[in-house]
């Protein structure tokens, strides 16, 4: 188990500083000068200005130091929580700025993920081998994956927003209200948090009911399940062992899904104008506000890594196996 | 399992039983076919249509779908149907060259760490678990807000860049399988190089594995260059599916009630990706007896 983690940590730690490296070393030896393309859309004319500019920008990045000072410099600042000030709230330092949307992102992803991986999993082991659910799961199952994460997230805003007009379609609670813990903002929070949860969930469930099924369909083909079968034993029993034997495939593809998933919870947010990191970036990007959107970078990889190793952690409880020693998860 | 070297009569056998349960097998002709007609209005579309601009204002503002206009046009004028054939263009290619690009790359990786081992098995795989934890997207942002992409191409470059890795797992782990077969102990013991051995002998039994994970590769890539142009990191030159999507909820179609200019888009990506994916389960039974519905 010793093994099992110090193999797991070894390559969050690499991933950590392989992320960290590409995010110092994209402004720095892209084609083009960073600090004159900032100057140019700043679109300052006084010479003065922009004089004073450019030894603000050059300052801030450190480039009159030797490069390997800036990458140093780069981790200490990063070690301190430094990320930079913002351009889009100028002078808010972004760190601030990230905090503010995470729990938004959280709040919408956590709950998705979790129950559309719960529901998923048992639609998927419930329909294999039924003809008739099986017909109908499989061909559902098999649009929803295929769905972009934001075109599903327009159409639920367009039906059930606009047309309808059952729920909100844009922010995380109403302008006219101002944030507090009163049973009004909060119902006025879950009515925004609706629609936007909704459509990742949709998505994402999709691929776990196709995923489980297919390796419930697996698991009942061998051995063990006809031996059980042909002892006699009832079909719910095999089934449970089916279910046991093909969550574990399912909860290393939970670890290779996060990155998509991440990436649908950004576009829902844009469509929904949900104030988490998927807004976060899109004003990054309009504002062309790049320590912002470094800064949001780090937090995700930070997020998926940490995300990682919660399931690598749920996988030794699952799996005996990676307990003793022996074979199961590969690293 | 059969080698090309030894046993052609029988090989000509295997193609030709794949190819009788190929044509019978109708999650296959279904999917390829909605693929076919989609990738044909993108190709012969734009020809069809006469070199018009897709972006061209062309006739009134928010005008419904009617006969002139087979998706109406957008707020601006704009004739939706014209952008939708060159967006399917557009979508198909960075498709075909980012999922093109990590099967190559997931190829490369997959036979060497799986058919060397050791130490170079160790390396590759670091590698390959290390981008695998990355998550793409957020690494995509970062280097298309700096560079500013412009072409569908360079687009598709990084995304196949960085969406291989899970293939090149799944790559590794069925040469490591494979490597230790009869015929590849032969034609190792025979004297045959190493590359040799794995475009001639390996690769070749494992060609449907491989083409369907560049169909999977296909379908991601097209879903993460949506992604891009949705968050307006998309080519700054042309068209395409998710641009048109960006577009539409930039302009508040959603609020004015233009559905025609958001819904093919969105259905377009999901027909393809669904298809390839309910393709690939075809395949699937075509080359895996076990799984043939009788």
């Amino acid at each position: 188990m010793r093994q099992y983690f110090g193999r797991k940590l070894l390559i969050y730690g690499l991933t950590f500083v392989v992320a960290v490296t590409v995010n110092w070393m994209i402004p720095r030896f892209m084609p083009g000068d960073p600090v004159a393309s900032m100057l140019a859309r700043a679109r300052v004319s006084q010479p003065a200005a922009v004089e004073a500019m450019r030894a603000y920008y050059t300052n801030l990045f450190g480039f009159d130091q030797p490069i390997w000072q800036q990458y140093l410099n780069f981790w200490g600042a990063l070690f301190q929580g430094d990320f930079g000030i913002s351009i889009w709230v100028f002078p808010t330092p972004v760190a601030d700025v990230i905090l503010g949307a995470v729990p938004y992102t959280l709040a919408l992803m956590i709950p998705a993920v979790l129950l559309s991986y719960w529901i998923g999993n048992r639609l998927g082991a419930f329909a294999a081998r039924r003809k008739l659910l099986d017909n109908t799961v499989l061909p559902v199952g098999y649009i929803l994956t295929a769905m972009p994460y934001m075109w599903l997230a327009v159409i639920l805003a367009w039906g059930l927003g606009v047309t309808a007009g059952w729920f909100p379609v844009a922010g995380g609670y109403s302008f006219a209200l101002q944030p507090s813990w009163s049973w009004s903002f909060l119902v006025n929070l879950l009515h925004h948090w609706t629609l936007p949860f909704l459509s990742l969930f949709l998505v994402a469930l999709g691929g776990w009911a196709i995923g489980m099924r297919n390796m419930i369909i697996y698991e009942l083909e061998s051995d063990y399940s006809n031996y059980l079968a042909a002892l006699g034993a009832p079909t719910r029993l095999i089934r449970r062992y089916a279910f046991r034997n093909a969550i574990l495939p399912q909860i290393t593809g939970l670890a290779l899904q996060l990155g998509v998933l991440v990436a649908g919870a950004l576009v829902t947010e844009i469509v929904f104008s949900y104030p988490g990191l998927g807004s976060l970036i899109l004003k990054a990007i309009q504002n062309q506000d790049f320590f912002l959107l470094q800064g949001t970078f780090m937090f995700i990889v930070i997020g998926v890594l940490l995300a990682n190793f919660i399931i690598d952690i749920v996988y030794v409880i699952v799996d005996p196996r990676t307990r003793a020693g022996m074979a199961g998860a590969q690293a | 399992m059969t080698t090309t070297t030894t046993l052609p009569a029988e090989e000509r056998v295997v193609r030709r039983e794949a190819l009788y349960f190929a044509v019978r097998n109708t999650k296959l002709l279904i999917g390829f076919g909605i693929v076919l007609v989609l990738l044909l209005t993108g190709l012969l579309g734009p020809l069809l249509l006469g070199g018009e601009s897709p972006n061209e204002y062309v006739a009134g503002p928010m005008l419904p779908p009617s006969g002139e206009h087979w998706f109406g046009t957008t707020t601006f004028g704009q004739d939706v149907f014209t952008q939708f054939v060159y967006g399917l263009r557009t979508t198909f290619l960075a498709g075909a060259m980012g999922g093109g690009i990590a099967a190559v790359i997931a190829m490369a990786i997959g036979f060497v760490a799986g058919y060397r081992g050791g130490l170079v098995d160790e390396i590759l795989n670091m590698l390959t678990n290390v981008v695998l934890v990355i998550p793409t997207l957020a690494v995509l942002l970062i280097i298309n807000a700096y560079l500013g992409i412009r072409s569908v191409g360079l687009q598709a470059l990084f995304i196949g860049l960085t969406s291989w890795p899970w293939a090149a797992r799944a790559i590794r782990a069925q040469t490591f399988s494979l490597r230790s077969r009869d015929f590849v102990d032969l034609a190792r013991l025979s004297g045959v190089s190493t590359r040799r051995i794995i475009t001639r002998e390996i690769a070749p039994n494992m060609s449907s594995y491989l083409f369907m994970t560049f169909i999977l590769l296909f379908g991601g890539s097209i879903l993460i260059a949506a992604s891009l142009d949705f968050i307006g990191l998309g080519p700054t030159e042309g068209v395409s599916l998710g641009l048109m999507l960006q577009n539409a909820t930039q302009w508040s179609a959603l609020q004015l009630g233009l559905w025609w200019w958001f819904v093919p888009p969105g259905a377009a990506i999901t027909a393809v990706v669904g298809a390839l994916y309910v393709a690939n389960v075809g395949l699937d039974e075509v080359f895996n007896p076990k799984l043939r519905e009788t």
